[in-house]
């Protein structure tokens, strides 16, 4: 057995290919988080009084909270370890230099388009290709929209946050931390304070956004955080669908990156919203990578309203993340499907709430954890049925998937009801994966790595299905990547 | 020069050795039985050929169409052409058939040198040889060997072996669990894939299988040991007078010796 972990590891060493830095020029802020960096961001951004005093009000909140990594147990944090966070060696606002903000692609900085092309999303051709508008934030501002002339006019509003806050502050002042309020966590409470760009999507009443809304992330600069926030609002009867991807260079410093993302949907509308998170995880011996901390909710305000979320996070060296649907609005409907794989030292805390409030509200959850190598992989859930949420349902199943011996799996299902005419289901199950199956896959000309990869991915199904197309592709791909020399 | 040469062949699994010196060589155009009671070694033999590594190979050789067997990964035996139907197949859920199928055969395709096959040739080909085993055409919509019948995951098998074509095909208790029709539609699926240039090695407990499948020659192993080999006769002789005559025999002369 010991032959077979020791190739298990060496398969584990997955090269990271999107580790490459662009060498441009940034525009910055000094290292370091005080009231003045807050206002060098709202500043920088040419904000309206009130957003700084959002911003100032948050941070002087978050000020009086604490690290959950200093106060063990106090925001549910125990399945991953770290060394303290320094606030003040991380630089909080970094932009590429431009001379003006750019008004088409043409003007936007041809070495930036090339990152952009070795990610394999190229705006220039996405100009071209119908399906998919692009909305790229690379490092802390959003460097180019595509399709924004074509979906204004339906009147979907697609832009960078900066611009809605220029050109929406009625609909932004309105949503903004209104699911997730700025003293919600303690990352929560630093990303409004410092929050330099991200993405923002309004669909007006009876609208079913024609395209896939895709954003694109990418931490280039060294010792930056990113902070984006992104929301999206669906009024009565509408629908989009939005993707988010996410890559960032090697480095051997760990980069912290505290996202929040709102959803809204009013009557009847729905919201689809799909991740493949692929930052950089760190080397084998866990050094360096990406520190993910993200909160993301959503708030189905509306009766008949729907919000679904997918994500498949391959990537980071910690990954805590709990996409969550507060289900307000009678029959509406949140669900969760998630992928989730640790790989080498990586470790992942992720799951969702599902919060019950309007009668017949359902939701479902479908999770699967792979762990390898010596990850640690956990699911973390919560089903919250309150009173006046009759006849509300959820049914929750959790696989776990364990490669190797030196890897684990943990599930943590919180479930809460506050009335009896809901009803509640998990199901959960671990599993290694099979040296027979990998065999039988052998047996018929199937090499062992690509054997890994079909059985994960048909253990993964369920939520690959989930995936738009073009998406569903990549994050196949993805997951054999992440799992290359996890077994022997 | 013969398919499959084996020689003194010793096989252990977890410190156990199981096989104790096989000699035995197969040519194209024949048919082998290898036949022997619980235990006594005879599906290890197919496991070892095929490459699984939880079989240590403690001595002796093995050459497949010239080339040193035993240096091959098992996926590497597969695209060589040898090819074993399991006694028991695994299931692998969520991974449709179709999409196992087609990736398996367009790996040993391009081992071959052969273009790829596009969904749409794969599914012609497919078609063609479902119906071989009978096969109705939904089974390529399940998932491998998922919720399949004892019979089913046997049939599906074979149909694998048809797509494949391999030149060695090793057929591992492909009769247990078989109930009679299934056993004929099975065996008729097997001679039909047969060929000069082919080779079959078929492990069996009982004689019924080769009723159907006829072999040239028959090969009783015993405690990890062929004892004795002899045409189709020797299969009935066994079937008459059990293991226990030839187990008898064979300690003599081990005495003797």
């Amino acid at each position: 057995m010991s032959a077979e972990t020791t190739e298990l590891e060496s398969l584990a060493n997955q090269e990271y290919k999107y580790g490459w830095t662009t060498d441009i020029e940034q525009d910055s802020a000094p290292p370091g988080l005080d009231e003045g960096t807050v206002r060098f961001i709202s500043a920088k951004k040419e904000e309206p009084e009130w957003l700084l005093e959002w911003r100032l009000h948050a941070y002087r909140n978050w000020l009086k909270m604490t690290d959950p990594t200093q106060v063990p147990g106090s925001e549910q944090w125990v399945m991953a370890e770290y060394p303290e966070i320094d606030y003040q060696d991380i630089i909080y606002y970094s932009a590429p230099k431009k001379k003006k903000a750019p008004k088409s692609l043409d003007e936007v900085d041809p070495e930036l388009l090339r990152t952009y092309e070795k990610l394999g999303i190229p705006l220039e051709e996405q100009k071209m290709l119908a399906g998919v508008a692009v909305d790229a934030v690379f490092d802390s501002v959003s460097v180019a929209t595509t399709f924004k002339e074509k979906l204004s006019e339906m009147g979907v509003i697609f832009c960078s946050f900066s611009e809605a806050v220029k050109d929406h502050p009625d609909l932004v002042k309105h949503y903004l931390g209104s699911v997730v309020p700025h003293n919600d966590n303690y990352f929560a409470a630093l990303n409004s304070a410092v929050f330099s760009d991200g993405s923002f999507v309004y669909i007006p009443k009876g609208v079913r956004c024609p395209m896939e809304l895709s954003t694109y992330f990418r931490i280039n600069a060294a010792n930056t955080g990113q902070f984006e926030r992104t929301l999206i609002v669906a009024d009565e009867d509408s629908y989009v669908s939005y993707l988010e991807g996410c890559t960032a260079p090697m480095r051997d410093e760990n980069q912290l990156h505290a996202a929040v993302v709102e959803l809204v949907t009013l009557d009847n509308a729905q919201i689809k919203y799909s991740t493949v998170q692929n930052w950089y995880p760190g080397d084998k011996d866990g050094k360096g990578g990406i520190y993910n901390f993200v909160t993301k909710r959503g708030a189905c305000r509306g009766a008949n309203s729907k919000i679904s979320w997918t994500q498949v996070e391959t990537g980071s060296a910690i990954t805590w993340k709990y996409p969550s649907c507060i289900l307000q609005g009678d029959h509406s409907v949140g669900e969760f499907y998630s992928v989730a794989v640790t790989n080498n030292r990586q470790q992942a805390d992720t799951g969702t709430k599902m919060i019950h409030l309007g009668k017949n509200t359902r939701s479902v959850i479908i999770s699967k954890g792979i762990s390898a190598g010596r990850g640690q992989n956990t699911y973390r859930g919560g089903v919250q049925v309150l009173k006046g949420a009759r006849n509300a349902r959820n049914f929750t199943q959790c696989d776990s998937m364990l490669i190797g011996d030196q890897c684990g799996a943990h599930t943590f299902p919180y479930i809460d009801i506050r009335n009896t005419t809901s009803q509640v289901e998990h199901e959960a199950t671990t599993s290694k994966i099979g040296e027979d199956q990998i065999f039988y896959c052998n047996q018929r000309g199937i090499d062992t790595e690509e054997a890994v990869s079909l059985i994960v991915n048909g253990f993964c199904k369920e939520v690959l299905s989930e995936l738009p197309m073009e998406f569903a592709v990549e994050a196949q791909k993805l997951l054999g990547i992440s799992l290359e020399g996890s077994v022997g | 020069m013969a398919l499959l040469e084996i020689k003194n062949l010793h096989a252990s699994v977890e410190g156990t050795e199981i096989l104790k010196g096989v000699d035995l060589s197969v040519n194209v155009g024949e048919i082998h039985a290898i036949m022997g009671p619980n235990g006594s070694g005879k599906s290890t033999l197919a496991q070892v050929l095929s490459g699984n590594e939880a079989y240590e190979v403690t001595d002796g050789s093995v050459t497949f169409d010239g080339k040193d067997l035993l240096d091959l990964e098992a996926d590497e035996r597969a695209k060589a052409g040898l090819f074993m139907a399991f006694q028991y197949p695994v299931e692998i859920p969520g991974v449709n058939s179709a999409y196992f199928m087609r990736t398996a055969l367009n790996e040993v395709r391009k081992h071959r040198g052969e273009e790829e096959l596009d969904a749409v040739g794969f599914l012609s080909l497919a078609r063609e040889r479902m119906a071989l085993v009978e096969m109705p055409e939904d089974f390529l919509k399940r998932q491998v060997n998922e919720a399949f019948s004892g019979g089913e995951k046997k049939r599906h098998e074979i149909f694998q072996m048809a797509m494949l074509e391999p030149r060695l095909a090793i057929l591992d208790e492909t009769d247990s669990g078989l109930d009679i029709d299934a056993l004929r539609i099975v065996s008729e699926g097997v001679n039909q894939l047969h060929s000069p240039d082919k080779a079959v090695i078929v492990v069996t407990h009982y004689q019924r299988l080769l009723e159907y499948i006829v072999p040239d020659f028959v090969h009783v192993i015993l405690n990890g040991r062929i004892v004795t080999s002899g045409d189709k006769h020797l299969a009935l002789r066994l079937e008459e007078e059990g293991y226990d005559k030839i187990r008898a025999e064979h300690e003599e002369q081990a005495i003797s010796a």
